[in-house]
């Protein structure tokens, strides 16, 4: 399956990745070789096999409902480009 | 043209877990913001989300409540988009394999027909964080606290056909989640919210027509507004010959009207894929089975027994079941009054619950406990005090002036069942009153009133009014 630069540029934008448009026909050859190696795999009988989830073969551990984790906001926020009143505070996003 | 309406409701119960559904954090409400969001909840790299055991079991639980097929196995999947209230840039939910899958519950309408209801199927996934845009010089504040708060998400069939059915629906589910303790139904603070999805379609026709969601719902009043604003938007859409364009809205409580979301505009392509930090969640028929024992009585049965136990009407039973704590109160008021059940839901949904209202007092902070009101009901039912004398015991009981019995005494509020005191009382009334008296002998029926009335005045209301009367058409007719 052959994909177009168009392609590469929506999901690029989904991703929220820049993509150098010198690099551009190097990702349209990967990733298009990569469906279709999943069109090759697309062409195997699966009927009888159940989807796997996961890789590793094997259920979901669970945790006991306990509180864990102590305040450790201080931490945090002095890695965070910008903080007030304990708040994260980011690029104007409203509806 | 006459139109249907179509409606769906997705709603979101937060699960009344102590911690997070992938972190040890903690989920109470009202903390200093940011305090209760390490680093899972903040998707720092290199963390591992691990699922809360409490969260899967609350699904289930909910799941076996309205007959619902529990996934023997079902899977997380990243739901990918960008804002800031979801650092990861995804947020962990189900999408192919949901924990919970169709069910269904059956809402009362108005005319006291009841209409089952679908249910597709409830999942699991993660809250978001909360987003604060004033006075941030022109930024965006955030808090994720709420970040990782497990979420049941149920979504309904598109079975609902006007807005008053929706809220049937609403209340049913919140009522049910409240039984189940799995949810405190807090919709002031989010705990419980809904989206509604509403098309129109011509009546008769069978397709459905196309649809527009109205997000974060977050009061009954105004799920039905929104409802009812939206239908009006549409027809007019439709019956100027437009069309109805498939998009997110948000309802504005304050100018009652809903409106396009504009920054979603751009259509959302989430590109679910299984979580591959998370396992599959297996649950054997053991497992079920054994959530399914803990299922306490639920709303439908509760009431069922009501109306069959006690003799209710359906509607009393309805209103008396609408809250597990107003059921177990009314209970407790029956035991307490010496089984008179009938007298108890006149009480308690009358002058009890009013008091409540008017107060604006939650049942669980009542001033009146059921045994003070069982206790004064009892003293009713054994001719110790009338109805009439019991509203005014009913109002020192609730102003904390003790017991039933002691205000009785204190007060002197005892019933004057004593016949020859009564006809004594009579006498001199009619002693004193010979007008009336040759009037009402000659004929003037409606006297009769003021004669009942001169006798409750004279004993200060403490007479049995049976008694009254029938001792004062023997002495008036001779």
């Amino acid at each position: 399956m052959s994909l177009q630069q168009s392609d590469i540029e929506k999901v690029a934008h989904l991703a929220r990745l820049g993509i150098d448009p010198a690099d551009m026909p190097e990702h349209i050859k990967n990733l298009s070789s990569i469906l279709d190696l999943v069109d090759q795999m697309n062409a195997v009988d699966t009927e009888s096999v159940m989807p796997m989830a996961h890789p590793v073969d094997t259920a979901q551990r669970l945790r006991p409902d306990e509180v864990t984790e102590t305040d450790q906001r201080e931490q945090f926020q002095a890695i965070a480009p910008q903080v007030e009143a304990g708040l994260y505070l980011v690029p104007k996003v409203m509806e | 043209m006459e139109w249907e309406v179509v409606i769906g409701l997705e709603i979101h119960a937060q699960l009344a877990t102590k911690s997070k559904i992938f972190s040890g954090a903690a989920t109470a409400y009202g903390t200093a913001p940011n305090t209760q969001a390490c680093a899972v909840d903040l998707g720092m790299p290199g963390v591992l989300p691990v699922l809360n055991k409490e969260a899967v079991r609350m699904a289930v639980k909910f799941g076996t409540a309205i007959d619902a097929h529990i996934a023997p196995r079902s899977v997380f999947a990243r739901k990918n988009y960008f804002y800031p209230d979801l650092p990861k840039g995804y947020q962990i939910s189900q999408f192919e394999l949901p924990i919970v899958g169709a069910g269904h519950l059956d809402i009362e309408l108005e005319d006291g027909s009841s209409k089952r209801i679908g249910v597709t199927r409830a999942h699991l996934e993660e809250d978001a964080g909360k987003s604060l845009h004033e006075d941030f010089h022109g930024l965006t504040g955030v808090d994720l606290n709420r970040a990782g708060t497990p979420l049941l998400e149920i979504v309904s069939e598109p079975d609902m056909r006007s807005a008053k059915e929706a809220v049937a629906y609403m209340k049913k589910i919140h009522s049910l989640v409240r039984y189940l303790e799995i949810c405190d139904g807090n919709m002031q603070e989010g705990s419980f919210r809904c989206d509604a999805n509403i098309s129109m379609r011509p009546k008769g026709q069978k397709e459905f027509g196309t649809r527009a969601e109205i997000k974060n719902l977050n009061s009954f009043r105004f799920v039905e507004r929104a409802i009812n604003i939206e239908i009006e938007r549409q027809i007019d859409i439709l019956e100027e010959g437009g069309t109805v364009n498939q998009e997110t809205r948000l309802y504005d409580s304050a100018k009652n009207e809903t409106r396009s979301m504009r920054s979603k505009e751009e259509a959302f392509d989430y590109r679910y894929f299984p979580d591959p930090d998370l396992l599959p969640v297996e649950l054997t028929s053991e497992d079920i089975e054994e959530i399914r024992k803990t299922l306490p009585e639920l709303p439908h049965q509760k009431k069922e027994r009501f109306t069959n136990s006690f003799g209710l009407t359906a509607y009393d039973a309805g209103v008396l079941t609408s809250s597990r704590e107003l059921a177990d109160f009314f209970e407790n008021v029956v035991i307490s009054s010496g089984n008179e059940s009938k007298l108890a839901a006149n009480w308690v949904t009358g002058d009890f619950m009013a008091a409540l209202n008017k107060a604006g007092i939650e049942i669980t902070k009542s001033p009146v406990s059921a045994e003070h009101l069982g206790g004064m009901i009892q003293r009713i039912a054994d001719n110790t005090i009338s109805g009439k004398i019991a509203k005014q015991v009913f109002e020192a009981i609730w102003n904390g002036e003790g017991d039933a019995d002691t205000i009785i005494e204190k007060k002197g509020l005892k019933q004057i069942t004593d016949s020859s005191a009564i006809e004594a009382i009579i006498d001199e009334i009619i002693a004193n009153n010979p007008a009336q008296t040759e009037q009402y002998r000659s004929g003037k029926d409606k006297l009769f009133g003021f004669f009942v009335g001169q006798t409750m005045k004279a004993t200060q209301g403490k007479a049995n009014p049976a008694q009254v009367n029938s001792l004062l058409k023997k002495k008036l007719n001779k």
